[in-house]
C-alpha cells in the first residue's frame, strides 16, 4: 500500500503542491524534446527518401558541431565557419552517396543499416583524429545566440527560461516550417516525395535517385549541424553526445519512421515524459532512469499502434 | 579432384542424417578439433590465448546466439550486450549464493537467466518487426545497463561497482581468470563452445530451426502453414539469449577476470557482436566463428602494425585510427561481400570441388 501510494499518488501530490516546479520540469523536457525531435528529423528525412535507417545521424550532429568549433578555433570568423560547415556537410553527403550507398544499392535493409553503423564508427575515429577527443565549448556568443535567463513570476513561484532554449524552440520551429514548405511546394521536394513513395516509379518519370540521395543526406546534414549548435550551446560539444543521440530512436518508433510531424510530437512526448519520470519517480529507484524510460514509453505506444503515432499503416500481403 | 562428395554413398538413414554428411568434411572437422585440443595449447603462448583465441571463441558463441535470432529467425536485436551482461551478473550472483557448486555448472546455468530476460524483452516482437523491433530491443539494452550500474545487490554492494571473478577450480585445478592457468581456461572454453555449437547445429536443422527460417522468410505464410508465431519467436529469443548469456559469463570468468557495466554496453558488446554476425554471414554457423575471429583479431592487428614498423605514435592516436579503419573495413566488406565471410568459404568450397578444372 505504502509502495503503491509512493508510485501512483505521491508524485502527483508533489506536482500539485509546487506547480511552478512542475512548469520548470515540463519546460526542461520540452526543450530536450525539441533536440530529440531534431535528431529524429534527420533520421526521418533519410528513411523516407531511401529506406535507410541511418544510425550515423547522431554522430553527424557531433561532427557538425565539432567542425564548427574547430574551424573557429583556427581563427575563421563565426559566419564563415557556418558556411564552411554547410560545405563540409555537402561533401559528406556526396561522399556517403558515392562510397557507401551507390555500391550497396539493392542490398537488404539490414546490410545498409550495418553500413551506416560502419559509417558511425568511421566518423567517430575521423572526428577524434581531426579534432581530438576532449570536449569543446560551443561558440554561442560569436554566433549571435542569446545567453541570458529570464525569470518569470508565475503560480506562486519562479520559473526560469534560458534564452538559448527559447531560441532553440524558435529555430526548430522555423526549420520544420522551411522543410515542410520545401517538401510540399518545391520541385525537388516533390521529387523527394516521389522517391519516398516508390523508387522505380520515380526513376521511370526521370528522377535521378543518386541526386535525390545526395540532397536528403545534405538536408539531414544541415539539420544535424543546427542540432549540434543548439545542443552544444546547452552543454559541451563532445562525443558523449552520440550516446544521447540514441535517445532519438524511441522518438522514431513513437512518431513513426516516415512522419515529420511524428518526429516533432514524438520528440516532445519523449522529452517531457523523460524529465517528469526522472524528477518525480527517479529518486525512488536511485535516479538516472531517463536512460531507459523513453524506450518504455515508446514501447507502450507501440503496443497499441505498431506503426507509431503517425506512421503509415502497415499492410502485409502474401 | 580430392574434395568431393561423389562416391560417398549412404546406406542407412542414420548415416544420411548425421551433422556432416560428407566423409571428408567430417574427418577435416575431427582433425581440426584434434588440432585445437592437442596442438594449440602447446604452440600458442599465453598472450595469444588470452588476447586472441579465448576471446574469439567466447565471442563466437555470442555471435552464434545473435545469429540464431537475426540470421535464422529474422528478428533484429541490438540488445546482445545486455543479455551477455545478464549472464555475467547471474553467474557472479550464483557463485556468491552457491559457493560449493562447480563453476562450469554456474556458467551453463547463468544462461537460463539471460534466456528468461530475453523472453521478457522479446514480447514486443509479436507486434512489431524490422527496425521498429531493433529499436525496441534497445530498451532492454539501456534498462539492463542501468540495472547493472544502479542495483547494488547485483555486484554485492562492493565499492568499485565491478564484478570480479572469484577463485574457483575444476577437477582440483584453479580455473577462473586471474587464478587459473591460461591453457586450462582455453581447454574449458573450447569444450563449452564445441558442446553448445553442436547443440545449436541440431536445434537449427530440426523442427525449431525450420520454423524460425519459415518465420524469417515470411511470417504470415509461416502462420498459415501452422507455425505458432508467439512460441516460436519467444523460443528464438530464449535460445539466442541463452547463448549470449553463457558467452557473457565466460567472458568475465574465463577471459577478463572482472567486468563492469561498460564491458556490456552498446559500443563494446552489442555492435561488435552484430558486426561479427553480419561480416561472418547471416544465417550461417561457420560464419559466426569466422566473423568473431575477424572482429577480435582486427584491432590487434591495427595496433600492432605501427609497432612493427617502429613508428612511434601515442596510444590515443592509435585508438582513433582503429575506429576509422574498423569503420572503413566494415563498409568495404559489406560492399565487396554483403553475404559475409561464410559466402567466401562457400565459393572456396565450390572451387575446390571442381579443381583442377575451371568452372
Amino acid at each position: 500500500m505504502e509502495l503503491l501510494h509512493q508510485i501512483f499518488i505521491g508524485p502527483f501530490i508533489e506536482m500539485a503542491g509546487a506547480p511552478d516546479l512542475l512548469v520548470q520540469v515540463v519546460w526542461e523536457g520540452f526543450v530536450s524534446g525539441i533536440l530529440y525531435a531534431l535528431i529524429a528529423l534527420g533520421f526521418v528525412l533519410i528513411f523516407k527518401a531511401s529506406g535507410i535507417f541511418n544510425f550515423a545521424q547522431g554522430i553527424m550532429v557531433v561532427f557538425g558541431a565539432l567542425s564548427l568549433v574547430g574551424l573557429h578555433e583556427l581563427g575563421v570568423p563565426a559566419w564563415l565557419a557556418v558556411i564552411l560547415c554547410i560545405g563540409i556537410m555537402f561533401v559528406l553527403a556526396v561522399t556517403v552517396e558515392r562510397v557507401v550507398l551507390r555500391p550497396l544499392v539493392n542490398q537488404p535493409e539490414i546490410i545498409l543499416f550495418m553500413a551506416t553503423i560502419g559509417l558511425n564508427t568511421f566518423l567517430i575515429g575521423f572526428g577524434e583524429t581531426v579534432f581530438g577527443g576532449e570536449p569543446k565549448t560551443m561558440i554561442t556568443a560569436e554566433l549571435g545566440l542569446p545567453t541570458g535567463v529570464t525569470d518569470v513570476q508565475m503560480l506562486g513561484g519562479m520559473v526560469s527560461f534560458q534564452h538559448i532554449d527559447i531560441a532553440a524552440a524558435v529555430i526548430a520551429a522555423l526549420m520544420v516550417a522551411t522543410l515542410a514548405i520545401f517538401f510540399n511546394k518545391s520541385k525537388i521536394g516533390r521529387a523527394l516525395r516521389a522517391v519516398a513513395d516508390d523508387h522505380q516509379a520515380a526513376m521511370s518519370v526521370g528522377i535521378t535517385l543518386q541526386q535525390i540521395w545526395v540532397i536528403v543526406w545534405f538536408a539531414a546534414g544541415i539539420v544535424a549541424l543546427v542540432t549540434g549548435i543548439m545542443w552544444g550551446a546547452r552543454s559541451d560539444v563532445s562525443f558523449a553526445l552520440e550516446i544521447v543521440a540514441l535517445k532519438a530512436l524511441p522518438v522514431l518508433i513513437l512518431g513513426g519512421f516516415t512522419s515529420i510531424p511524428g518526429a516533432i510530437i514524438g520528440g516532445l512526448i519523449i522529452g517531457i515524459s523523460e524529465k517528469l519520470a526522472e524528477f518525480y519517480w527517479g529518486p525512488m529507484v536511485g535516479g538516472s532512469i531517463e536512460s531507459w524510460v523513453p524506450f518504455f514509453v515508446a514501447l507502450i505506444f507501440l503496443w497499441f499502434r505498431p506503426q507509431g503515432l503517425f506512421g503509415e499503416k502497415i499492410i502485409e500481403r502474401i | 579432384m580430392f574434395y568431393r562428395e561423389v562416391g560417398d554413398l549412404k546406406t542407412t538413414y542414420r548415416s544420411d542424417q548425421q551433422v556432416l554428411t560428407i566423409t571428408q568434411e567430417r574427418y577435416a572437422i575431427f582433425a581440426l578439433l584434434a588440432f585445437m585440443y592437442a596442438v594449440v595449447p602447446f604452440i600458442a603462448d599465453d598472450f595469444w590465448l588470452n588476447t586472441v583465441i579465448i576471446p574469439a571463441l567466447i565471442f563466437s558463441l555470442a555471435a552464434l546466439g545473435l545469429n540464431i535470432l537475426v540470421g535464422y529467425a529474422g528478428l533484429i536485436s541490438l540488445g546482445t550486450g545486455g543479455f551477455m551482461g545478464v549472464g555475467a551478473y547471474a553467474c557472479y550472483k550464483l557463485t556468491t549464493i552457491f559457493p560449493d557448486v562447480n563453476i562450469v555448472f554456474h556458467i551453463l546455468a547463468s544462461g537460463f537467466f539471460a534466456a528468461a530476460v530475453g523472453v521478457l524483452f522479446g514480447l514486443p516482437s509479436l507486434r512489431i518487426k524490422g527496425f521498429y523491433l531493433a529499436v525496441a530491443t534497445l530498451a532492454s539494452q539501456f534498462f539492463l545497463e542501468w540495472a547493472f550500474g544502479r542495483i547494488a545487490w547485483l555486484y554485492n554492494y562492493n565499492d568499485s561497482g565491478a564484478i570480479d571473478a572469484v577463485n574457483r577450480s575444476l577437477g582440483g585445478f584453479a580455473l577462473t581468470e586471474p587464478y587459473g592457468d591460461t591453457k586450462f581456461q582455453y581447454l574449458v572454453t573450447l569444450t563449452i563452445v564445441v558442446f553448445l555449437t553442436l547443440i545449436a547445429i541440431n536445434i537449427l536443422r530440426g523442427r525449431f530451426g525450420r520454423s524460425w527460417m519459415a518465420i524469417r522468410d515470411m511470417d504470415i505464410a509461416a502462420e498459415l502453414i501452422g507455425i505458432r508465431l508467439l512460441p516460436s519467436k519467444l523460443l528464438a529469443f530464449a535460445i539466442s539469449s541463452y547463448y549470449c548469456g553463457v558467452a557473457g559469463a565466460m567472458l568475465v570468468f574465463l577471459s577478463l577476470g572482472s567486468a563492469e557495466v561498460e564491458s556490456f554496453d552498446i559500443l563494446n558488446a552489442s555492435f561488435p557482436v552484430l558486426f561479427m554476425v553480419i561480416i561472418g554471414g547471416l544465417g550461417s554457423i561457420i560464419g559466426s566463428f569466422l566473423g568473431a575471429g575477424f572482429i577480435v583479431v582486427l584491432p590487434i592487428i591495427i595496433s600492432t602494425v605501427p609497432r612493427f614498423f617502429e613508428i612511434d605514435i601515442n596510444s590515443a592516436t592509435v585508438e582513433h585510427f582503429r575506429f576509422m579503419i574498423v569503420g572503413a573495413l566494415i563498409i568495404f566488406f559489406l560492399i565487396v561481400e554483403p553475404a559475409g565471410l561464410a559466402r567466401l568459404w562457400q565459393i572456396t568450397r565450390e572451387k575446390l570441388r571442381l579443381w583442377p578444372f575451371p568452372n
